[in-house]
């Protein structure tokens, strides 16, 4: 270890109680950040889940759809008109809306998403299916839940029995994993299901999802399908996931929310380790003085002061990191898990030393004002 | 011939403005050479430390010239006087101004690590000032685990490293009982001897006046008396001052 990082180090260890401020403060802040943000990723994930496993290559949608919960119907013929054009290979029907699910047990009924498309074509199916399969959705009366909402169902499995507004439904497959980022479980079953349980009359559906032939010109589709359709919009799936987490984290103000929070995690970190910082320089101040008058650069005690913010921010980091990780695995089943990617953790970790070398800079400020010949009056 | 380290010339220093204004030197000519050990005395308020000060390039003069080894100090940056320091001045102070958290050796070697010297030679420069001091077995040893004479050979240690050409002393002995101040300016006495550096130390105590190869008297601001002793260290204290 060179001797500036072990001046740093030393100067950090030496007042273990001040370390412990420090590290706490970076700690406390991190790990807010951490929840914050992982929420944040696992809400902007959720969001646009359904979007993602379609795989559509385009979406054709009722005008101004805000997000793939809330839309309006199409009328039908948007398929056709859609199938009628160069390049489309396939249109899928996707029809979707909130029901009310009565548990075979009665009680008060529980609101459900119904997600509904033809079973066995490549729509929006179902997927992580744990148990049951695909297939049997094409049973009547068929649906398919996540193993993790079963207790709120009042599902204790395969066979399970229920009532969609007023219909039976039986559960014949169980997912892993398809959680919702509100509190309402999301249900699958065929088309025709969906329609029956919604009420819609034949044809209707919310979306389409198009899949292209090979090779042809997804740009010059899209501009086709614009063009013919004259009551819907056509999205990539891009387009689709921006809309939709513009309307959830947006316009709901719920990531604002969340990123405000974010915020004030590095704010208040950031003042409790410069305070510490600070307190620390002040009470070295003698030997950063000793330091000038011996002929070290300015740089050469900033690094001294950097050193140590860097120290804190690896050590609280550190802690930070490892309280995250135990957070990831207690929410894994949670309706909103905390979400920690190899992205978000390396970024962390430059936020917690962007934040710590910020907090330096009161400290920084201190010791450039050094007059180097105060070490003669000591 | 001995060689000239440091010259001053017609310094001046004002502090404070206004009420609060202290002419604190007023034109001192002064003249570093190599090989010689000078003592600045002088009571309280007089400008010692002030003019250690400026001689170390810690303070700029209101007026006249600095010079070391011929470079003039005039006009330069602070961080320029830094660098001034680092490479030509070596510094004992009263109260030693250790790193508590650094090992003897690590205190010695921070001269150099100052300048930029990391290379394993740096240690060795380090372990070998220490032994010049006579603490080569204490080289771990923390300050704390030191007795007062004992860092303050580290300090001197510290202050020759890097073969400074001035060592500027203040009150190396104040702080010391009269066996280790003894001690301190032995040791201090024989790196006089090196044609190449020079040793100015400000004090205020009589018992080293035996080790000086001259004297300067500063009084409120002035040099006052400069006493030579004709025969080297040791002699000067059988002289009285000019003035």
């Amino acid at each position: 270890m060179t001797l500036i990082l072990t001046l740093a180090s030393r100067n950090l260890f030496h007042d273990r109680v001040r370390l412990i401020a420090t590290v706490v403060g970076i700690v406390f802040s991190i790990v807010l950040v951490t929840v914050q943000l992982g929420v944040f990723v696992s809400f902007e994930r959720m969001i646009t889940m359904m979007i993602d496993h379609a795989h559509a290559d385009l979406w054709i949608a009722p005008t101004e759809t805000k997000s793939f919960e809330g839309s309006s119907l199409l009328g039908g013929r948007e398929r056709f008109q859609a199938l009628a054009i160069r390049g489309v290979a396939e249109v899928v029907p996707v029809v979707v809306g909130y029901a009310s699910w009565r548990k075979p047990s009665g009680g008060a009924a529980t609101p459900v998403f119904l997600v509904g498309t033809p079973t066995g074509s490549s729509g929006l199916q179902p997927w992580n299916v744990v148990e049951g399969s695909l297939g049997d959705l094409s049973m009547p009366d068929a649906v398919a839940i996540d193993k993790s909402y079963f207790e709120q169902l009042g599902v204790a499995g395969i066979g399970g029995n229920a009532e969609v507004n007023d219909q039976k439904a039986r559960v014949v497959a169980f997912t892993k994993g398809i959680r919702s980022f509100t509190t309402t479980p999301n249900v699958f079953t065929s088309l025709e299901r969906a329609r029956a349980y919604l009420g819609l009359a034949p044809a209707k559906a919310n979306y389409f999802i198009v899949r292209l032939a090979p090779n042809a010109d997804t740009a010059a589709v899209r501009r086709e399908l614009a063009a013919t359709l004259a009551d819907a919009e056509v999205l990539t799936s891009e387009e689709f996931r921006s809309r939709s987490r513009s309307f959830w984290l947006s316009d709901t103000g719920a990531g604002a929310a969340l990123l405000g929070s974010a915020i004030l995690g590095i704010i208040v970190g950031t003042v409790i380790v410069a305070q510490t910082l600070y307190s620390s320089t002040k009470d070295h101040l003698k030997e950063f003085a000793t330091l000038r008058a011996i002929g070290s650069s300015r740089r050469y005690i900033l690094t001294v002061i950097l050193g140590q913010a860097l120290i804190s921010a690896v050590i609280g980091f550190s802690v930070a990191a490892s309280i995250g990780l135990l957070l990831v695995k207690a929410t894994t089943d949670a309706a909103l898990p905390v979400v920690m990617t190899p992205e978000l953790t390396l970024g962390l970790f430059v936020l917690t030393v962007v934040m710590c070398s910020i907090a330096a800079v009161s400290a920084i400020r201190v010791v450039t004002r050094i007059d180097p010949a105060t070490v003669f009056a000591q | 011939m001995t060689e000239t380290i440091i010259e001053a010339t017609e310094i001046v220093k004002v502090l404070g403005e206004g009420a609060g204004r202290v002419d604190a030197l007023k034109g001192i000519d002064l003249t570093l050479v190599g090989g010689e050990l000078t003592l600045l005395m002088g009571p309280s308020g007089s400008g010692k430390t002030t003019l250690l000060s400026v001689l170390g390039c810690m303070m700029s003069p209101t007026s006249g010239t600095v010079r070391i080894r011929g470079r003039s100090t005039t006009g330069l940056s602070p961080e320029a006087l830094a660098a001034v320091r680092r490479e030509n001045i070596g510094f004992v102070f009263q109260s030693y101004h250790l790193f508590p958290t650094l090992t003897a050796a690590e205190n010695v070697r921070l001269a150099l690590d100052v300048r930029g010297d990391r290379s394993p030679r740096a240690r060795i420069k380090a372990d070998e000032a220490l032994a010049t001091v006579g603490l080569a077995h204490k080289a771990n040893a923390f300050p704390r685990e030191l007795s007062g004479g004992e860092q303050q050979r580290v300090a001197v240690a510290r202050a020759i490293v890097g073969d400074a050409s001035v060592i500027l002393a203040d009150e190396p002995t104040a702080a010391l009982d009269s066996e280790n101040g003894q001690g301190v300016m032995t040791m201090l006495a024989e790196i006089a001897k090196s044609p190449a550096r020079a040793l100015f130390i400000v004090t205020h105590d009589p018992r080293i006046m035996p080790f000086a190869d001259r004297i300067l008297r500063i009084e409120d601001g002035r040099i006052v008396g400069d006493q030579r002793g004709s025969e080297g260290a040791g002699t000067v204290h059988a002289l009285k001052f000019a003035s």
